[in-house]
């Protein structure tokens, strides 16, 4: 994704000579970001898998802290950065949800795994919310399953240069009127009410996936339970004793 | 021991109960004699089968079955599988909770996913599933909800929630509703 | 440490005393540093001390076994990988030795060396990480668990070489494994091996006579034996209550009665003796894996002569039956339950989750203890919510 940098009135060669000679010329703009995307402090909220990777980021090998975003804080009130990482379910949406709202402005989602973009694996289950971008806005989305911690780092990179296009004359945060809260859905009778929120998630117009390979999830597909009373099939497949492999110089085989 | 001998060893001491072999577990015939039967493995001096492993339950289409897998921490070993059928409307049988606390959670995940009433349970709730869902999603004719389609309900709560909902959702909605279930042609299934 | 916890409060019936009490009702999670997921307690409190402990569950129901029932046998493989997403190695062995055992393949030596080998270097990711979690809920926050990461990577090197993915190896195939070990991956492994001990007795000597470490955990969340055979639990849980039950001397399956070692036992079943098991049952694999690679010869990784059915896995279809299969997996006893009907998918493919089922006790193990205790005792039973949901 290509973000434009905000615009310096400040040529960029006379900026580095300058700083040679120790003077640092900016604008309000570039200090005001570069102080919020050096301190991102991203919120200590794990689902599953992907989870685990998160903390792998987080550890000594991957070192998160190099980016300034090691501050994992348990509570939504101090947290900058919602990673969404692993499957949300239907039954955990209201809380991810709610947990969004209460973060404090500016906020930023990153999702992390296929799970949270779309549903992943486990798309077709009843249980399993297709994408968390259905209920809130998501800056970044970051497949994999699970993303390596490379790839988190990368996630935040991409955050990061997303942070440094933004201009605080324009931000929506200081604007009039800021609505960031969505509507928290229900637990309904077979599954979420609404099924999506149409402020931030619209149905695609054609359903790749639906048209090409269907749905594995088909009722009425079998008609015939296996009947276990029945003995079963002995002379199948005719196994007398397989003959020795000549090449079986064999240790001493376990007792079936 | 082989299961006949179990099920001669189970019959001689338990007059009244009927097990018939099925593969290589017992099937007990009348559900409500399982409490006995468990209750009789479990104290027995030389099956001993004093830990429940596994209870699960299968839907047959035309009845549903409870499965249990029994092991022993003493005799290590013999293991039997035991089994239960009931009918598929009125799935009612005895918890083995008041005989292996093992059993709770195992128990309602089966009401859960199954629908299994366990008499004697102590707290038969949903444990994976909401409170308020319904139905019964693990047996086979459970069908799901579309979930790329709003529907009248959905509408709804958005207006009555300040959401504004574009005219096609209504339209679809509306559509769903006096045209009946959303059905997609359940034949177009390919190979995945 | 509480963030997200709702308060309510009601007045109970003055007792004797005269005073009026209060108990508090708290709800720990679904979103909770210490809940090692979304995993939620509701708890009853009476000053401090827990009266009542309720587990909800199901905030990662992600539909495992109804997705299983609707493809084919070996396409359940990966999705096994997600069960218990610290130790996919062991799951994949618990699925395929269900499935063998449906359709009778006989898998051949070196595969089975191989599987053994990755399912105890699982055991030592497995059980280094949740100590590493158990002091994190201590109040030693993140320090052990940089530790035990440390440690945790090298393994997953060797997870990556083997099978292309540091987590979700997929690695495991009916009738043997997906590719075969070089010497030179042998030779990783054979490092790690040698290194670990070192390691543990680092990690041993800041832990085990540890003051606050003993405080908090001696005498905490006491399980008796009795109650855990009733309550089925299983794994280093169990076996730290004093029951000499491991599934890999019992059934002895793959090639397990090839080695020597021991079950490490607890005394009392407290948090201390469940955090000291694991700690044991760590230099036992290492004994396993030092046996194992010693014994380990070329030879085929894959079973030669499989039944035609396992040539294509796609059109896997094996005879109408049904297989229970159990490993001793790091958590406990992971067992399958699979009904064939003899078509490409499963009937019924169920999966008996240890770490679900070893939270039947955690009220028994809670009530009379402190809150904080109560965290402590929940990182002891070694949950993954991946498992426990399904």
């Amino acid at each position: 994704m290509a973000f434009s940098k905000n615009k310096s009135q400040v040529d960029d060669g006379l900026k580095s000579e300058l700083a040679k000679k120790g003077i640092v010329i900016t604008t309000l703009n570039e200090l005001y970001n570069w102080g919020r995307r050096s301190s991102i402090w991203p919120m200590q909220f794990g689902l599953a898998c992907c989870a685990i990777e998160m903390i792998a980021t987080a550890c000594a090998r991957y070192d998160i802290a190099r980016f300034g975003a090691e501050l994992f804080r348990a509570s939504p009130r101090q947290a900058d950065l919602i990673i969404i990482a692993g499957t949300v379910t239907k039954k955990m949406t209201p809380q991810v949800v709610r947990l969004y709202n209460q973060m404090a402005e500016p906020k930023y989602c990153i999702t992390m795994g296929a799970c949270s973009i779309s549903g992943g694996p486990f798309i077709d289950g009843y249980n399993t919310l297709r994408g968390i971008d259905r209920f809130i806005p998501v800056d970044v989305h970051l497949p994999g399953c699970p993303p390596r911690p490379e790839a988190l780092l990368y996630g935040l990179q991409t955050l990061q240069k997303k942070i440094d296009s933004q201009d605080f004359r324009k931000a929506p945060w200081y604007q009039k009127g800021l609505k960031r809260e969505y509507a928290i859905p229900d637990l309904g009778p077979k599954g979420l009410i609404p099924k999506f929120n149409p402020e931030v998630w619209q149905p695609r117009e054609e359903d790749h996936r639906k048209e090409k390979y269907g749905s594995p999830m088909v009722i009425g597909k079998k008609t015939k339970a296996p009947d276990l009373d029945a003995p079963p099939k002995q002379p199948k497949a005719p196994a007398p004793k397989p003959p020795k492999r000549s090449d079986d110089s064999a240790p001493p085989s376990k007792e079936a | 021991m082989t299961l006949d001998e179990v099920k001669r060893h189970i019959e001689k001491h338990l007059p009244g109960v009927a097990l018939k072999p099925v593969r290589e577990s017992l099937l007990v015939e009348n559900p409500l004699d399982l409490p006995r039967v468990v209750e009789f493995l479990k104290a027995d001096g030389v099956l001993q089968l004093n830990y429940l492993s596994s209870v699960t339950g299968v839907d047959y289409l035309t009845f549903l079955e409870c499965v249990y897998h029994l092991y022993s921490m003493e005799n290590k070993t013999y293991s039997l599988q035991l089994r239960v059928r009931v009918d598929r409307e009125n799935p009612h049988v005895p918890s083995l909770v008041p005989i292996f606390r093992g059993a709770e959670f195992q128990e309602r995940e089966a009401y859960d996913m199954y629908g299994f009433q366990f008499d004697g349970h102590p707290d038969l709730r949903r444990i994976l599933m909401w409170d308020g869902y319904v139905g019964y999603p693990m047996r086979k004719d459970y069908k799901q909800e579309d979930s790329e389609v709003l529907d009248r309900d959905d509408i709804e709560w958005l207006q009555k929630h300040g959401v504004s909902v574009a005219e096609e959702h209504i339209k679809m909605a509306e559509s769903l509703q006096t045209g009946g279930e959303s059905e997609q042609p359940e034949s177009e299934q390919t190979e995945g | 440490m509480f963030e997200k916890m709702r308060v309510k409060t009601k007045v109970i019936d003055s007792g004797k005393s005269g005073l009026d009490t209060q108990t508090l009702e708290v709800n720990v999670g679904p979103q909770h540093p210490s809940t090692h997921g979304v995993f939620r307690m509701t708890i009853v409190l009476d000053g401090e001390v827990v009266k009542s402990l309720r587990p909800v569950m199901g905030y990662l129901h992600r539909n495992h076994e109804q997705i299983a029932e609707n493809i084919t046998y070996s396409a359940s493989m990966p999705y096994t990988d997600r069960l218990d997403y610290f130790n996919s190695m062991s799951n994949n062995q618990a699925w395929a030795m269900t499935v063998e055992q449906l359709a009778e393949v006989e898998i051949p030596d070196r595969a089975e060396y191989i599987r053994v080998i990755m399912s105890e270097l699982t055991r030592l990711v497995n059980h280094v990480s949740v100590i590493g979690f158990l002091l994190n809920d201590m109040g030693a926050f993140f320090t052990p668990t940089l530790f035990a990461f440390r440690e945790r990577e090298k393994v997953l090197d060797v997870f990556e070489a083997v099978s292309g993915s540091r987590m979700m190896c997929n690695y495991l195939r009916f009738g043997g494994v997906n590719r075969d070990l070089t010497d030179d991956q042998l030779g990783q492994i054979k490092k790690i091996v040698a290194d670990f001990p070192a390691f543990l007795d680092e990690f041993e000597t800041l832990l085990a006579q540890n003051e606050i470490v003993c405080m908090r955990c001696q005498n905490v969340g006491v399980l008796p034996a009795e109650l855990a055979i009733n309550a089925s639990i299983t794994g280093p849980m169990l076996r730290a209550s004093g029951v000499n039950y491991d599934i890999r001397k019992v059934d002895q399956y793959s090639v397990y009665d090839r080695f020597e070692f021991k079950i490490p036992l607890g005394e009392k079943g407290d948090v201390y003796d469940r955090y000291y098991v694991r700690m044991l049952e760590m230099r036992e694999s290492l004994k396993i894996l030092n046996q194992a690679l010693e014994q380990i010869e070329p030879g085929p990784f894959m079973a030669p002569k499989v039944p035609a059915c396992l040539k294509n896995p796609r059109n896997f279809k094996p005879p109408v039956g049904e297989a229970y299969g159990r490993v001793e997996a790091p958590k406990g006893e992971l067992g399958f339950y699979v009904v064939s009907d003899g078509s490409k998918e499963p009937w019924r493919y169920h999966v008996r989750a240890p770490s679900f089922i070893n939270l039947t006790v955690l009220e028994a193990m809670c009530i009379g203890y402190k809150l904080a205790d109560a965290i402590v005792i929940l990182g002891s039973i070694d949950i993954v919510l991946g498992e426990v949901d399904r």
